[in-house]
């Protein structure tokens, strides 16, 4: 896990006066399972794309090995890549398709032509498909293929020609929920099967977190943090992967001393040390770190304003003074009363301020649109409604 | 029938019927006739058929021109429809009204055109006259002659028993009423139904195909012979058909630009119906065997490209 494998070095990549990667840093490990995370248009495509040889960057250099690679062409990169929208070769059969790339002479250390023998072509074919549980389909056109059955057929495809590195963009994002978990299950263990570098680019936080070793989440042409992904959870660096990766409550904070911070003019406990005395903060606090208990031994007190089943959890909006938190919570309290909240000094977590500030974290649109929504549908059972809300990022 | 809307289709089927099954029925009826001369009364007979062995030249110069001027078609029109489905938008409206300008243009005036220039006094001999093109001819070809005498003479022989003579003096290139300028004449009147739908195949390739083949390993060359190229097929082989099929039974064209000395199955037919050789009986087994004939070559055709994508037929 420690060699390192692809770096990126000040990479920029603009059209015009368009700026869409930041002086990207950046480097992967042999046998990472590494996720480029963001919203769309933060640049984490067009960073596979660099790597994959479709783009060159502005400036910087991209390195392979050691060796600087930003002038070889994608056909002699020693990486394969899962498009998006699989680009099976329609003309050609399952078969076909996953031997595409056996059937191209390579050159080998020499310079040498080689070609891989039929026999060979056949056998690799044929193991490949047994990784993707796909035997006994390789006759079929791809077109009679389902999404999840192109899937496997594409990541097959990429596999077969034994890349360092796979990439894939988006790779399930065509696929429904459930194909999807399963998907994600398959690609983890093919990766530790086949013990190979995936570079993986998605949108969707859950996804990242659930599969890769490491996480970069991006945005604006910028890497915003990179770590694994509980770091990412629990430390995030600012406002943006705070909000971005799970759910947060982000609060204007004052950092009075190491491991105290005033919010609405109270003191918490917490364990984040290293800030100015004074230093005005954004504190984290996820809903599902808060404890709801009687409004005479909470240490905020608020108004419920709305409630939300969620199956697992209620997902409930309290008002303090007129800032609006989500609170997810097994406890079920009624609109309009009234409540005190506990945070243990693990639940806050502490950032330094940053351009992100002010702009997320905050429920009140949540709440008004879920009391307009109330009025339509009584039972309340829609929860994706806030997501595409609130966000503004794709689902 | 299941779908209430079948109906629609109800005024195109009586036209299907009237305009093409009904008058292919009655050239049936035609082609196995013929016409008593002296009283005018017709009988049954294969005649038509049998007797048609004459005409086997006719035949053989309408598929060979008609072969050469798709192929030719293809050459241009392949490489023209590729260029222009990689370039922009803007460039492609251009280029696709540049490429229909031609058509609306009454297709005989645009023959009569070639004509004018092809011609032996025409446009293009014109012009070969006054850059002196036929001049640097002449003068190569009677340096040429003298070469030949002067060699001709040291081995103390007459010249045209040595080398028989194979050079005149033209004033003119000969390009009208050859073989070459109805090939011509047929590319130029068929080529945007070779470009149109192969352009419109490539304009829609999913560009990620050519990056998938591309980061299997495949450079170029190869992009093109194992994704573009198959993939455009169908687009080639409607184009293919849309081209040959008028090819094959033209008959203007090789009037006009082939002087008459280049006869094809359009014009035996409609010297059948039309001209001095009436007899539509004739006229009419031709058609069929004609018919048939470029069915055949277009279910041959439509076997190479198998596969789910069928060319379109006519």
């Amino acid at each position: 896990m420690s060699k390192e494998l692809i770096r990126l070095r000040d990479c920029v990549m603009s059209y015009g006066d368009e700026v869409v990667l930041d002086h990207i840093n950046l480097y992967i490990n042999d046998k990472e399972f590494l996720t480029l995370l963001g919203p769309s248009g933060c640049g984490k495509t067009t960073t596979l794309r660099i790597i994959g040889g479709f783009l060159s960057p502005t400036a910087g250099d991209v390195l392979f090995d050691g060796v600087r690679i930003n002038d070889v062409p994608p056909h002699q990169r020693a990486v394969n890549t899962v498009f998006q929208r699989y680009a099976l070769f329609p003309h050609l059969n399952v078969f076909e398709n996953v031997a595409f790339g056996l059937r191209i002479p390579k050159k080998d250390r020499d310079g040498q032509k080689v070609k891989v023998s039929e026999r060979e072509i056949h056998e690799r074919v044929m193991e490949m498909l047994e990784v993707v549980n796909l035997k006994g389909f390789e006759k079929r056109p791809v077109s009679a293929l389902s999404g999840g059955q192109q899937q496997r057929v594409a990541i097959a495809r990429a596999l077969v020609n034994r890349p360092k590195v796979l990439l894939l963009d988006e790779p399930l994002g065509a696929l429904d929920m459930r194909l999807r978990k399963d998907m994600q299950n398959e690609l983890k263990r093919i990766q530790q099967e086949m013990e190979i570098t995936f570079i993986y680019v998605t949108h969707d936080q859950e996804e990242a977190l659930a599969m890769s070793d490491t996480v970069v989440v991006m945005d604006g042409g910028r890497i915003q943090q990179i770590g694994t992904p509980t770091d990412i959870y629990n430390e995030p660096k600012n406002a943006f992967v705070a909000d971005f990766i799970g759910e947060s409550n982000i609060i204007d904070g004052i950092m009075r001393a190491d491991g105290v911070v005033e919010i609405f003019n109270r003191r918490f406990q917490c364990l984040d040390k290293g800030f100015a005395k004074d230093e005005p903060v954004d504190v984290v606090i996820r809903p599902e770190d808060v404890d709801i208990v009687d409004e005479s031994v909470g240490q905020l007190k608020g108004t419920v304003t709305a409630v939300t089943f969620k199956g697992a959890q209620y997902d409930t909006i309290v008002d303090f003074y007129g800032f609006k938190w989500l609170i997810q919570t097994t406890d079920f309290c009624p609109v309009d009363s009234h409540i005190g909240i506990k945070i243990d000094p693990d639940g806050i977590h502490v950032m330094k301020k940053s351009h992100y500030s002010g702009m997320f974290g905050d429920y009140s649109s949540y709440s008004e649109e879920y009391e307009e929504l109330d009025v339509v549908e009584p039972d309340g059972e829609d929860g994706e409604e806030r997501d595409s809300q609130e966000g503004g990022y794709e689902e | 029938m299941k779908n209430k809307r079948a109906w629609f289709s109800v005024p195109y089927v009586v036209w299907m019927a009237l305009f093409v099954v009904i008058p292919i029925l009655i050239m049936a009826v035609y082609a196995f006739t013929a016409a008593d001369p002296a009283t005018n009364a017709t009988y049954a007979t294969a005649a038509n058929f049998t007797g048609m062995g004459v005409y086997l030249s006719v035949f053989l110069r309408s598929f060979w021109l008609a072969v050469v001027a798709t192929l030719v078609c293809l050459l241009i029109g392949y490489p023209v429809s590729y260029w222009m489905a990689k370039e922009g938008p803007r460039f492609q409206r251009v280029a696709m009204a540049l490429i229909m300008l031609p058509m609306w243009m009454n297709f005989l005036l645009r023959t009569y055109s070639w004509m004018s220039i092809l011609e032996n006094n025409g446009l293009l001999n014109q012009l070969f006259q006054s850059i002196g093109v036929i001049d640097l001819h002449n003068s190569v070809g009677a340096w040429l002659t003298d070469l030949r005498n002067s060699i001709a003479i040291r081995f103390a022989e007459d010249p045209d028993s040595f080398i028989p003579a194979v050079y005149h003096p033209i004033r003119y290139f000969q390009m009208i009423g050859t073989p070459g300028a109805v090939v011509l004449g047929m590319v130029y009147n068929y080529l945007p139904f070779m470009i149109l739908p192969i352009y419109s195949v490539i304009v829609k390739l999913d560009g990620s195909l050519i990056e998938a083949a591309r980061d299997l390993g495949a450079d170029s060359a190869r992009v093109f012979s194992k994704v573009i190229f198959p993939l455009s097929l169908p687009g080639i082989l409607s184009g293919v058909t849309m081209v040959f099929v008028p090819a094959v039974s033209t008959f203007a064209i090789s009037q006009l630009l082939g002087g008459g000395t280049q006869m094809m199955l359009g014009d035996l037919i409609e010297a059948q119906f039309l001209g001095g050789a009436y007899n539509p009986h004739l006229g009419a087994a031709i058609s069929m065997v004609m018919m048939v004939v470029v069915v055949v070559c277009m279910v041959v055709m439509n076997h190479f490209g198998e596969g789910e994508e069928q060319a379109v037929m006519l």
